[in-house]
């Protein structure tokens, strides 16, 4: 059994007694308490445990507990602005376009989309679909998706380059 | 479950050496499956994503040597330090259309061309692409460090010509001198396993052809036969200096021969008789383009010379 001591979402968090073959996921779900990131498919194929690790958007489910010691991971929870709680604007949008039916998919989604806007802010659709091509959803056939990511990036060229520089909260 | 976390490549070698059972893991995109599923349990885990000496990549005599841990991501030049422009997407142009055909982004950030290697799935996106181009696997251990040729590296389904105590470190390959292809063939664009993919490298400067197939046999294999054909038959046409039209015939049996260099089963994904078809399809498809991009570049510019 290992530590893990990881900074998520800004904060600094540590989990005792921890299998070294469990994944990511689990330490974020079932030992931090932030059940935000999804537990579907474990095998990487439907993209809802989608985090950043070290700024890059990965499944958390193929991360092994050990590989996070020590990084800065940014999970769904960790979005919307931290003063306040304001949603971000990829969150906004995806409730404003009707993008969320069950739910499940929406945070891998939401960080997903994020990570593509926060490089280009006026993509292509056939880029959205490409950014977006390992994130599953059965309730919405994805329209709703792309025109959240649209409406997304349209409030976020409006809005300018974040005070700061980058886009990435927490890290 | 022990985990190991060298923090450099001789310290990944002794322990690999000292715990030859260790399964090293880098993206996790296998290894996490094999334990979420409960289908393997192995005694130790040796984390290898903080070696740096596995990162990165460089060019030495002509040859490129990019290091096992470099990502697809990296391959496609969708992430990382290198711009598009001098990356390695525009040296190793068929490697970066394979990546380009794994997984998903998330998937790309991950897996990298080690590890991809040391799966030595039958149906591992970059192996076409690494027999093509007459790859070399750069193998280290405590004893040393060798270079296994690329066909001598798959030794059956999911088995490689690692020894217990070695690690994957890098692969060498040689600056391509003409266009490279690769195509495959799934249910989608994306997160697909390939029912038969095929790579293809026309190796200008030394007038000869190399191809890869994928998913259709047991490992990995070459289409020697239909290598042969073409460079013969792009030989004996004067094709190479006139850039002439491929003659129609050509390209058929070219895609006969690697269809029958295919060594296909039925399974969850296609039938044998179906890979044979599509490898054939595959073969006269890539053909076609790389032939087409080698009569457009014309004036004899080949990538060697961005890769020197």
């Amino acid at each position: 059994m290992i530590r893990v001591t990881a900074t998520i979402n800004g904060v600094r968090h540590e989990a005792d007694d921890v299998w070294p073959g469990e994944s990511l996921l689990y330490v974020l779900r079932e030992r931090m308490g932030l059940p935000g990131s999804k537990n579907a498919c474990e095998q990487g194929e439907c993209g809802s445990c989608t985090v950043y690790l070290d700024g890059v958007p990965v499944c958390a489910c193929l991360v092994a507990a050990g590989q996070a010691q020590g990084r800065e991971i940014v999970t769904v929870e960790g979005l919307a602005r931290e003063q306040d709680g304001e949603l971000h604007p990829v969150q906004q949008a995806f409730i404003e376009a009707g993008a969320v039916q069950c739910g499940f998919c929406t945070p891998g989604l939401l960080v997903a989309a994020h990570d593509l806007l926060a490089r280009d802010p006026d993509p292509a659709d056939a880029d959205v679909r490409e950014a977006l091509a390992g994130n599953l959803c059965r309730c919405t056939g994805y329209e709703k998706i792309l025109e959240a990511v649209r409406l997304a990036g349209t409030r976020l060229r409006e809005a300018g380059p974040p005070a700061g520089g980058g886009g990435l909260p927490g890290g | 479950m022990e985990f190991i976390q060298p923090g450099s490549l001789a310290e990944a070698l002794a322990a690999k050496a000292a715990r030859p059972d260790a399964v090293p893991i880098a993206g996790g995109t296998d290894v996490m499956v094999e334990l979420n599923f409960a289908r393997q349990r192995p005694e130790a885990l040796l984390d290898l994503t903080r070696v740096p000496e596995l990162s990165g990549w460089r060019s030495e005599n002509g040859r490129l040597r990019v290091a096992a841990g470099v990502t697809y991501a990296e391959l496609t030049g969708e992430r990382g330090s290198q711009s598009a422009d001098d990356g390695l997407s525009r040296r190793l142009p068929g490697l970066a259309i394979a990546a380009r055909t794994i997984g998903s982004p998330q998937i790309r950030n991950r897996g990298t061309i080690g590890g991809n290697l040391g799966s030595a799935s039958p149906a591992g996106d970059c192996h076409p692409g690494l027999l093509a181009a007459d790859a070399e696997v750069e193998a280290a251990s405590v004893r040393g460090t060798r270079l296994i040729p690329i066909d001598e590296f798959f030794t059956g389904v999911k088995r490689n010509a690692l020894a217990p105590d070695e690690l994957i470190t890098a692969v060498w390959i040689g600056a391509p001198s003409g266009p490279e292809q690769f195509a495959k063939i799934g249910t989608r664009n994306a997160m697909v396993i390939a029912v038969a993919a095929f790579g293809l490298a026309l190796h200008s400067d030394r007038r000869s052809v190399g191809t890869g197939i994928g998913s259709a046999a047991p490992t990995p294999v070459r289409a020697s036969q239909a290598d042969a054909f073409l460079a013969a038959a792009l030989e004996d046409g004067g094709l190479w200096e006139s850039r002439g039209e491929l003659p129609e015939p050509v390209v058929t049996e070219f895609g006969a021969l690697v269809s029958a260099a295919a060594r296909p089963i039925d399974d969850v994904r296609g039938t044998a008789a179906y890979r044979r078809h599509a490898l054939a399809v595959l073969a006269r498809r890539t053909l076609t383009w790389a032939w087409a991009e080698y009569r457009e570049r014309g004036t004899g510019q080949g990538l060697a010379e961005v890769g020197a």
